[in-house]
């Protein structure tokens, strides 16, 4: 019954480990920031913790370097069975500016399965804020996918009949006779 | 000695009052300069690809589909918002908008593709855009020419001579 009780009472209770895995700091230093009695994190429960032993959810910060992503895996395998990742930032999210150089392998999730994702640079304590609220529930998540396509041709020269294939491998019939 | 520093630090903290924010409960308002996530307007894009050439993070993607149709695409994942596609557009199409709360489950929500409609030149079958922003300063409103002198006018306030010019087109500059 107390073991009901705790569950009920500490479900939604997320203890963060906080893993930087060659960022630049900003994003940790907004981590922080969201800790501090302003933002006060700790109201939905949430507790920073040192080891991922203890920890449910595991905050990445900075893209996955080739030095640091073993590291990084052996950190998300040490993590208890029902965990969560969050990439924090936009080097987590999507390997950030230097996504191509030779020591970066790319975003997070090419080594760790990455469950939320809060993109920015940093992002605010707000958005942290935002991304833990989606989370858990409290709010729903507001974008979505943008996608503007001319329907009709302003300039019936080249009849939308003639091409074959979908979406990007679109091939013109006609184009030898242009 | 200690219990008065007690007192005194608890009438501080009593002072003070409550300064947590209430955040997402309430909505949090941002500063006039801030940067958050850029907007893509295509009815205004004409699409240079400027943007994309001077993205830092290169997340704004450029293809040709074929001779007409040109795709632009936005990934939004590895973005600064550093604003300099919105500094770099020639046609002010992309915004700088005070979206921050951009949190998801699904980074492929942040994409913006655009489908652009490029011109083709008549005579040699290549595409351009449609005109260069500087061309477009000056042929914005209006124009006013007069055909009876052959005069090319740059705005409507400038003086016309009354004799006819013969020889070329001359161009006033007011």
């Amino acid at each position: 019954m107390l073991k009901n009780l705790c569950q009920k009472m500490f479900g939604r209770s997320l203890w963060v480990y906080h893993a930087n895995s060659g960022g630049c700091n900003g994003c940790d230093i907004e981590v922080l920031n969201v800790l501090t009695p302003y933002y006060d994190v700790e109201r939905f429960g949430i507790k920073l913790v040192g080891s991922p032993r203890h920890a449910d959810v595991m905050l990445c910060q900075g893209p996955a370097l080739r030095a640091t992503a073993r590291a990084l895996r052996t950190a998300y395998e040490a993590m208890p069975a029902p965990k969560l990742v969050f990439a924090i930032g936009g080097c987590a999210c999507g390997g950030g500016i230097w996504h191509d150089t030779y020591a970066v392998l790319g975003p997070v999730e090419k080594v760790i399965p990455v469950n939320f994702y809060i993109p920015g640079c940093p992002p605010r304590p707000e958005a942290i804020i935002y991304g833990v609220a989606v989370a858990v529930g409290l709010v729903d998540k507001k974008v979505a996918p943008v996608e503007f396509k001319e329907l009709e041709m302003p300039i019936p020269r080249y009849h939308p009949s003639d091409l074959r294939g979908k979406d990007e491998m679109v091939v013109y019939e006609k184009m030898d006779k242009i | 000695m200690s219990m008065t520093s007690k007192l005194k630090e608890a009438l501080v903290g009593l002072k003070a009052g409550c300064v947590t924010l209430d955040y997402p409960a309430h909505p949090r308002p941002v500063a006039e300069n801030f940067r958050g996530r850029p907007i893509f307007d295509a009815s205004k894009c004409i699409g240079c690809a400027g943007c994309a050439n001077n993205c830092p993070a290169r997340e704004i993607l450029v293809l040709d589909v074929y001779q007409e149709i040109r795709i632009l695409k936005y990934l939004g994942r590895r973005c600064t918002y550093c604003g300099r596609c919105a500094d770099i557009c020639p046609e002010k199409a992309i915004t700088m908008s005070h979206e921050y709360e951009t949190a998801t489950g699904n980074i492929g929500d942040l994409q913006q593709r655009l489908d652009l409609f490029m011109s083709t030149c008549q005579r040699c079958g290549r595409c351009f855009k449609d005109i260069s922003p500087l061309e477009q300063l000056k042929l914005k409103g209006y124009r006013f020419d007069d055909l009876s002198n052959e005069r090319w006018i740059f705005r409507s306030r400038a003086y016309l001579e009354s004799e006819p010019v013969v020889d070329d087109i001359k161009i006033e500059l007011d």
